[in-house]
């Protein structure tokens, strides 16, 4: 696993990114989106920074944090498999894929590979409902998946 | 003249394969020493022959599609580059049967050219409707915008014109444009489309609705789910910023307006307009109660213009041709074009901007040519998780915000989604109140408490525990939701249960009677 920074290096580099942002008009989540930029998540150590940084309490702060899916707790793995499951991936079959994608992978959905290498998680839509069922991998989009590319996926994923 | 290919850059075509045909492109052009210009345009939305890879030629642009990067080689050894004929060869892209059957308004730019290229924008009518709107009074763009009968596009269908009045006559010192591209609905993919291919029809629109109402900023927020869209936007509105679309002097006028691009950050909730100020302002993107309503009291408190991306892409060619052209298309109280968008298990998948009236068969069957696995087509969702699911028996029904309220139905964003026989309707029924359960802002009681709820009763059904009273009691807690819930969320989620149960009795007889049936 990465090694975490101290939480003296989070609060520093967490009070850079505020400085740089604060003069945006709300600027709570591009805050939260830098810093889950910097640390691959939101870590707790960053929280009474940013509450401090823009005159919140920390339990505001907390309640935007977990009120929004994307950001994390923890650090993900080195890939992040999002599989569309909503409708229109639905009537193109997604449920087979995603079983079938947690059995080769031996976890479900919000949960990583014990060796860190990939992160799996539902995704309601990726805009891609004509060409179904689709997905996305570290931000490349994928679309009418079948066992060749869920093959090419999981090659990728490992290697 | 040196060749012009051009492959889209739009993030369906990619999700298809584009940059690797483009890789291969790029590859063979250097093996044969050929030199050509490579252009990234936006997609037409024919997604059936993405990824579609066009020419230019003495004759006019030839398209070939779907193009695998395999076919690339034989596609040079085809003579492709002057129109050369091979197994994807698909003539003119304008009379393709899909995209010439269109009337392309608001898309009428989108896939043909390169979408950062302020030039091709201009040389195909862009910017005039901002033009023209600097030379006139406020009032006056805002009495084109309602003359052309334009409603919004997101889904509520309420008079864009009527709204923009509402902030124009609000007196404040600051006032705000902001675009809702939360475009969360399955099926719908339109927003994308136009951020990815036509960013600067957007700018344009919002750059009015500003003049228009006398706001100086405005704010795109773009789901998280839209990396694309959003790397587009951007870089667009940096562009338009430095010709000067955007900034103190609006195209020279003493008009002010500029904008910036925000993310989401994966809640669908926040496609509902006052959680999605609240996300902006960097609250929980919890629902506000209305009233006060967002055009008197939006964002920061200040009055507050929220539409669409599909209603804001509209106003240009509104403000460039008149209310009188856009208001000639259509019938009833639905005027102009409604982009829809064929998705799901359907052979031709796309956009097709059309004028309302259509009829959802024709949709279905001759537009989208029947279900991609063949089998026959049991149900239609017609307006995302938050429509209902229309049998084939009511496939006569226009396309029509109206004409689908009365068959309680919504044609929201446009998005339709098609099943074949093999969809379960009772897991259907099941996923709306599950997806609810997991999007609900949690402010009202109807939908955080109804959703959970309505997941475990419809599993109930499922499992054959005294079907008369869970189904009855299904029913019960949709009544509730709908009238009891403070936004769409909540208060649309029947839609899909309540069509599931009513126009598909049979997925929800008690478990044993299924199983023997089949």
């Amino acid at each position: 696993m990465t090694m975490q920074p101290a939480s003296t290096e989070i609060a520093s580099r967490t009070a850079a990114i505020i400085q740089e942002l604060k003069g945006l008009e709300g600027p709570l989540l591009p805050i939260l989106h830098e810093i889950q930029e910097e640390f691959g998540h939101v870590p707790q150590a960053a929280l009474p920074v940013i509450a401090d940084g823009l005159n919140l309490s920390r339990a505001e702060v907390h309640g935007v944090v977990t009120f929004y899916h994307d950001f994390r707790a923890r650090p993900a793995g080195r890939h992040v498999l999002k599989l569309c499951q909503a409708e229109a991936c639905q009537s193109m079959g997604s449920d087979a894929v995603a079983a079938k994608i947690k059995q080769l992978l031996g976890i479900g959905f919000h949960e990583t590979t014990r060796d860190g290498s990939v992160t799996l998680e539902p995704v309601y839509c990726l805009g891609l409902c004509a060409c179904s069922p689709s997905a996305m991998l570290d931000g490349e989009v994928i679309g009418r998946l079948d066992d060749e590319k869920i093959d090419e996926i999981l090659a990728e994923v490992r290697s | 003249m040196i060749p012009r290919i051009y492959i889209p850059g739009d993030s369906g075509a990619l999700a298809l394969g584009a940059e690797k045909v483009a890789k291969a492109v790029r590859a063979e052009l250097a093996e044969r020493g050929i030199e050509a210009k490579i252009v990234r345009n936006g997609s037409r939305g024919a997604y059936f022959l993405e990824p579609m890879v066009e020419v230019a030629t003495e004759k006019g642009r030839v398209a070939y599609g779907p193009v695998k990067p395999s076919d690339v080689k034989s596609l040079f050894d085809s003579g492709f580059l002057t129109g050369g004929h091979h197994k994807r060869w698909l003539g003119a892209p304008d009379k393709i049967p899909f995209l010439a059957k269109q009337t392309r308004l608001t898309f009428a730019r989108c896939g043909i050219n390169d979408p950062l290229s302020l030039d091709a924008y201009k040389s195909l009518g862009g910017l005039k409707g901002l033009q023209n709107a600097v030379a006139m009074a406020p009032a006056d763009i805002v009495k084109q915008v309602t003359d052309s009968g334009l409603r919004g596009r997101g889904g509520a269908g309420f008079p864009t014109g009527i709204k923009w009045k509402t902030v124009l006559d609000t007196t404040s010192e600051r006032k705000y444009i902001v675009c809702n591209a939360d475009e969360g609905d399955s099926a719908t993919f339109a927003d994308r489309m136009i951020m990815e291919g036509d960013p600067f029809v957007l700018i344009e629109g919002m750059a009015i609705a500003g003049i228009a109402t006398g706001a100086t900023k405005g704010f795109v927020y773009i789901r998280s789910e839209y990396p694309h869209a959003v790397a587009t936007m951007n870089k667009a509105v940096e562009i338009a910023r430095k010709a000067g679309v955007l900034g103190v002097n609006v195209l020279g006028s003493p008009n002010a307006f500029d904008m910036e691009i925000r993310v989401g950050a994966g809640a669908y909730v926040c496609g509902e307009e006052t959680s999605l100020l609240n996300s902006l302002e960097g609250k929980r993107g919890v629902v506000r109660a209305k009233p006060p309503l967002p055009a008197i009291q939006g964002l920061f408190g200040k009055p507050t213009v929220i539409n669409n991306v599909i209603s804001l892409a509209s106003v240009p060619i509104i403000m460039d041709k008149g209310a009188a052209f856009y208001k000639d298309f259509g019938m009833g109280r639905s005027r102009g074009t409604i982009p829809i968008q064929i998705a799901g298990n359907v052979r031709n998948g796309g956009l097709f901007e059309t004028a309302f009236g259509l009829t959802l068969g024709e949709i279905v069957d001759d537009i989208g040519g029947g279900t991609s696995t063949g089998r026959p087509v049991k149900a239609v969702q017609v307006g995302g998780p938050l429509g209902a699911y229309f049998p084939r028996a009511l496939f006569d029904t226009p396309f029509d915000y109206e004409e689908f309220a009365k068959r309680d139905g919504l044609i929201g964003h446009a998005g339709i989604t098609v099943f074949d026989d093999t969809a379960d309707m009772l897991k259907q029924a099941r996923f709306a109140m599950e997806f609810c359960a997991i999007e609900s802002c949690g402010k009202c009681t109807p939908c955080r408490i109804g959703s959970t709820r309505g997941v475990e009763t419809i599993d109930r059904l499922a499992a054959g525990i005294e079907p008369e009273k869970n189904l009855a009691l299904v029913t019960d807690l949709c009544n509730t939701m709908k009238f009891g819930s403070l936004c769409a969320l909540g208060g649309f989620t029947p839609y899909p249960v309540m069509s599931s149960i009513t126009h598909f009795p049979e997925d929800f007889k008690p478990a044993p009677a299924r199983v023997a049936a089949e």
